[in-house]
């Protein structure tokens, strides 16, 4: 236990909580070739798991990813698709 | 996008920062308005932000020890305490010469309008310099649903199972009677306008309140994916303005500016329906949502046109 | 320069503050605390003082600022009494688990209904709990010395937990004494800067406080009780630096008096421990075996001294300005804890007086004296808890 600090601090990290793409059941799915960059996608994600590329093309990070679906909903071209999980 | 009317500073999305110092992997129910909220708040002020937390949502979806989901530095604090914690920092900092760190408190609904509006108006009337979030989420959600002051007519929660009986509190205007130099209303659906109420309020000095819609599927009962699509129609029916109240003067934003003509809100019933917590509304309850909106729009009326 | 000056406990606290050189207080006003943050203001506004105060609206947000204001990387102070520290006592247990050395002016005060404004220790009694030092004055001086003192055991990176600094309302908060206060450079020799314990520092960002489970939470509770441990250690040994360098020491955690051939010794806290010293020296007059023993430090509470002490009376006379309703006097309570190990205790006899500001004389503590010694001679004590001085 001598190497907890003094109190309860925490630090920033990546998966705080763990591996969070686990806990979708939906996968979006982003047709980059239609895709005009405009950022909402990005801007709305509440997981901050949508990463932008040097081009700003957007890319889903699947490891944390909860399917919420904002993306989809939100996108202007319609472009996103959410699909079913396959079960592992 | 394009230029918004009233707020000064022109943003896009753009050239907001790429960098996150709100980090994937972390507690969030899936399509969380107060994430939104906090990366918003995070790419408008900068990784020099200190967040004062006290009991909310955002206590928790942070994550638990020992990791954190904030890159920026994080005071969780007592559920009532959070603007007066932060008058503390900012004393300190003020006490130490630290002049480039911004304090913010960012607190729910519960923590600013039910028990933490003693030490909010505290901190506004000694003029505290430092900024004041509250996201809202209309009930208490890091416990599950309790109806807070900030619940609106007729929402069930789960302390107001038959819908709640009083109408929303108006902070917004409560902060505003303290004389401070900014208060604002934003939206989670309108990032750009809440980016650039956030980059003025922290030009300023003195005590500067946000109150920022953020939709929550699980206490307001949609889909996950709808969350921003539920902001818009908050701001688009006029149940929820958005507006700045900058040195007393009172400036509708773009996205509500039209709506002082009722015509062009759209019909409530177009949010209401579509979130189980209206689910039992009887039309007498809409009835009187319809007539709250437009007293309050009457007053937006008066205000606006007093510019 | 050393200076002498003749001034009220309060003033007096408000100057320690100033000595210790807080950084930031926050703090909101209760008689009898009042002339505390009154005096505060003055030196910060009169530019005496170059510190931020915070003129909050509510203890409990004194508290919260401090806590605050602390991990924002100053030294703090706050000061209360009564229903002002009852209402902190949320935040106190944010403090001492967060671990912060905030010092505070605790000016005991009664409990309400009904309202009292005079002196017992009710108020900081009933917060023994929260992982706050406590330590009880018996003059001014003793509050000067022990403000600088607590910030100096405070911020020891073995302790890092908050103090509270207890005297009581009017008796000491309102009435003046000569207090000698030293050499500010001198006192800045002994108290270095604020040595923070963590920060909110954006070039190291970190979160304090979230969630932490069961698997957890534990081992920071230990830590705290290691820190108290600690704290037990270094109070009389702080004490007694403090006494080479400024010349008053106030005994560490029991100040004694005549206690080494005492057959009776008489245990209190606070006021009621200087008149017990002038009861002894009455009583021994008339033959009289008796010592006084002023408890000064309640957290941590000095068990082994307590021991030490005992192993050569028979009887203790045991004055509690406070009960615990279901139980009690504490202090009684916590000595007879303090005893049950040993093989050989001495009878205890516990006193309840003072209650709500009512005055405890010479005669009445005699009289305390008077029946311990009866039952000693009874060889058992008829009543372990009786409340002193009350109307037909």
């Amino acid at each position: 236990m001598r190497d907890l600090p003094l109190t309860p601090l925490s630090r920033p990290r990546v998966a705080s909580t763990g591996k969070t793409g686990s806990w979708r059941t939906f996968r979006p799915t982003i047709n980059t070739e239609k895709c005009t960059r405009c950022l909402l996608c990005w801007i709305y994600c509440p997981e901050a798991c949508i990463e932008l590329d040097a081009t700003n093309l957007p890319k889903v990070n699947y490891d944390y990813c909860k399917g919420c679906g904002i993306c989809a909903h939100e996108c202007p071209l319609k472009i996103i698709k959410m699909e079913r999980e396959e079960s592992a | 996008m394009g230029r918004l009317k009233g707020v000064s500073t022109m943003v896009t999305l753009k050239e907001l920062t790429k960098e996150e110092h709100w980090l994937p992997g972390n507690a969030t129910c899936a399509g969380c308005g107060a994430a939104i909220a906090i990366r918003l708040a995070q790419k408008a002020l900068g990784p020099r932000t200190v967040f004062v937390v006290p009991a909310c949502c955002t206590s928790v979806i942070q994550s638990p020890f020992p990791f954190t989901a904030f890159a920026t530095p994080c005071l969780n604090i007592a559920f009532e305490a959070a603007a007066a914690a932060a008058s503390g920092v900012v004393a300190a900092y003020e006490a130490r010469g630290l002049k480039d760190v911004t304090v913010l408190a960012w607190a729910g609904d519960g923590g600013t309008v039910d028990i933490g509006i003693q030490a909010l108006s505290g901190a506004a009337e000694r003029g505290t310099n430092f900024l004041y979030v509250c996201y809202d989420n209309e009930a208490y959600g890091n416990t599950g649903f309790q109806r807070s002051g900030s619940s609106p007519y007729g929402s069930r929660t789960t302390t107001t199972p038959t819908g709640k009986k009083e109408h929303k509190k108006d902070v917004p205007m409560i902060m505003a009677a303290h004389g401070i130099p900014y208060v604002a209303t934003a939206c989670i659906s309108y990032p750009l306008d809440f980016v650039s109420k956030l980059r003025k309020a922290k030009e300023l000095v003195g005590t500067k309140y946000i109150q920022v819609l953020t939709p929550c599927s699980a206490g307001w009962r949609y889909s996950t994916e709808r969350t921003i699509e539920m902001g818009r129609l908050a701001v688009q029916t006029g149940i929820w303005a958005l507006f700045e109240i900058e040195h007393g003067k009172f400036r509708l934003s773009t996205p509500s500016a039209a709506l002082v003509d009722r015509t062009k809100r759209r019909p409530v019933e177009e949010y209401l329906k579509e979130q189980g917590r209206f689910d039992q509304l009887t039309p007498k309850d809409v009835e009187e949502i319809k007539r709250w909106i437009d007293a309050t729009w009457e007053k937006y009326k008066k205000l606006q046109l007093n510019v | 320069m050393a200076q002498v000056i003749v001034e009220t406990g309060n003033r007096v606290a408000g100057l320690a503050c100033k000595a210790a050189r807080a950084q930031v207080i926050a703090a909101y006003p209760i008689t009898p605390q009042t002339t505390v943050v009154e005096q505060v203001a003055e030196l910060v506004e009169g530019g005496k003082m170059d510190a931020k105060y915070i003129r909050v609206e509510s203890e409990h947000s004194a508290m919260a600022a401090c806590i605050g204001a602390a991990v924002g990387g100053a030294r703090t102070f706050t000061a209360t009494s009564s229903h002002g520290l009852a209402l902190m006592h949320e935040m106190l247990h944010w403090a001492s688990a967060a671990r912060l050395p905030i010092v505070m002016a605790v000016v005991n005060r009664a409990m309400g209904p009904p309202w009292n404004i005079w002196a017992d220790f009710s108020d900081s009694l009933s917060q023994r709990d929260t992982g706050w030092l406590q330590f009880y004055c018996a003059d001014n001086q003793e509050i000067f010395d022990t403000t600088i003192q607590a910030y100096k055991l405070c911020e020891d990176n073995r302790v890092f937990m908050p103090a509270m600094v207890c005297f009581e309302g009017f008796i000491l908060s309102h009435t003046s004494m000569p207090v000698k206060i030293p050499d500010q450079k001198e006192i800045d020799d002994f108290l270095p800067p604020y040595n923070p314990p963590w920060l909110m520092d954006v070039d190291n960002p970190l979160t304090h406080g979230s969630i932490v489970y069961p698997e957890w939470y534990m081992e920071f509770r230990y830590f705290m009780y290691e820190a108290m441990e600690n704290a037990r250690r270094l109070i009389p040994e702080i004490d007694k630096e403090y006494g080479r360098r400024f010349g008053f020491e106030h005994g560490g955690h029991i100040e004694k008096y005549r206690c080494e051939d005492a057959d009776l010794i008489i245990l209190s806290m606070g006021t009621i421990g200087s008149e017990a010293k002038l009861a002894v020296d009455n009583l021994r007059k008339q033959g009289r075996k008796v010592g006084a023993a002023r408890v000064r430090v309640f957290r941590p509470f000095p068990k082994e001294e307590i021991q030490n002490m005992a192993k050569n009376a028979q009887m203790l006379t045991i004055i509690d300005r406070q009960v615990s309703y279901g139980m009690e006097g504490p202090l009684h309570t916590e000595v007879k804890a303090s005893l049950y190990s040993e093989r050989d205790s001495p009878l205890t006899a516990g006193f309840i007086a003072g209650i709500g500001g009512r005055d405890v004389t010479l005669r009445d503590i005699e009289k305390m004296v008077d029946k311990s010694f009866r039952y000693l001679q009874a060889g058992k004590v008829a009543k372990e808890v009786e409340w002193v001085g009350l109307r037909e």
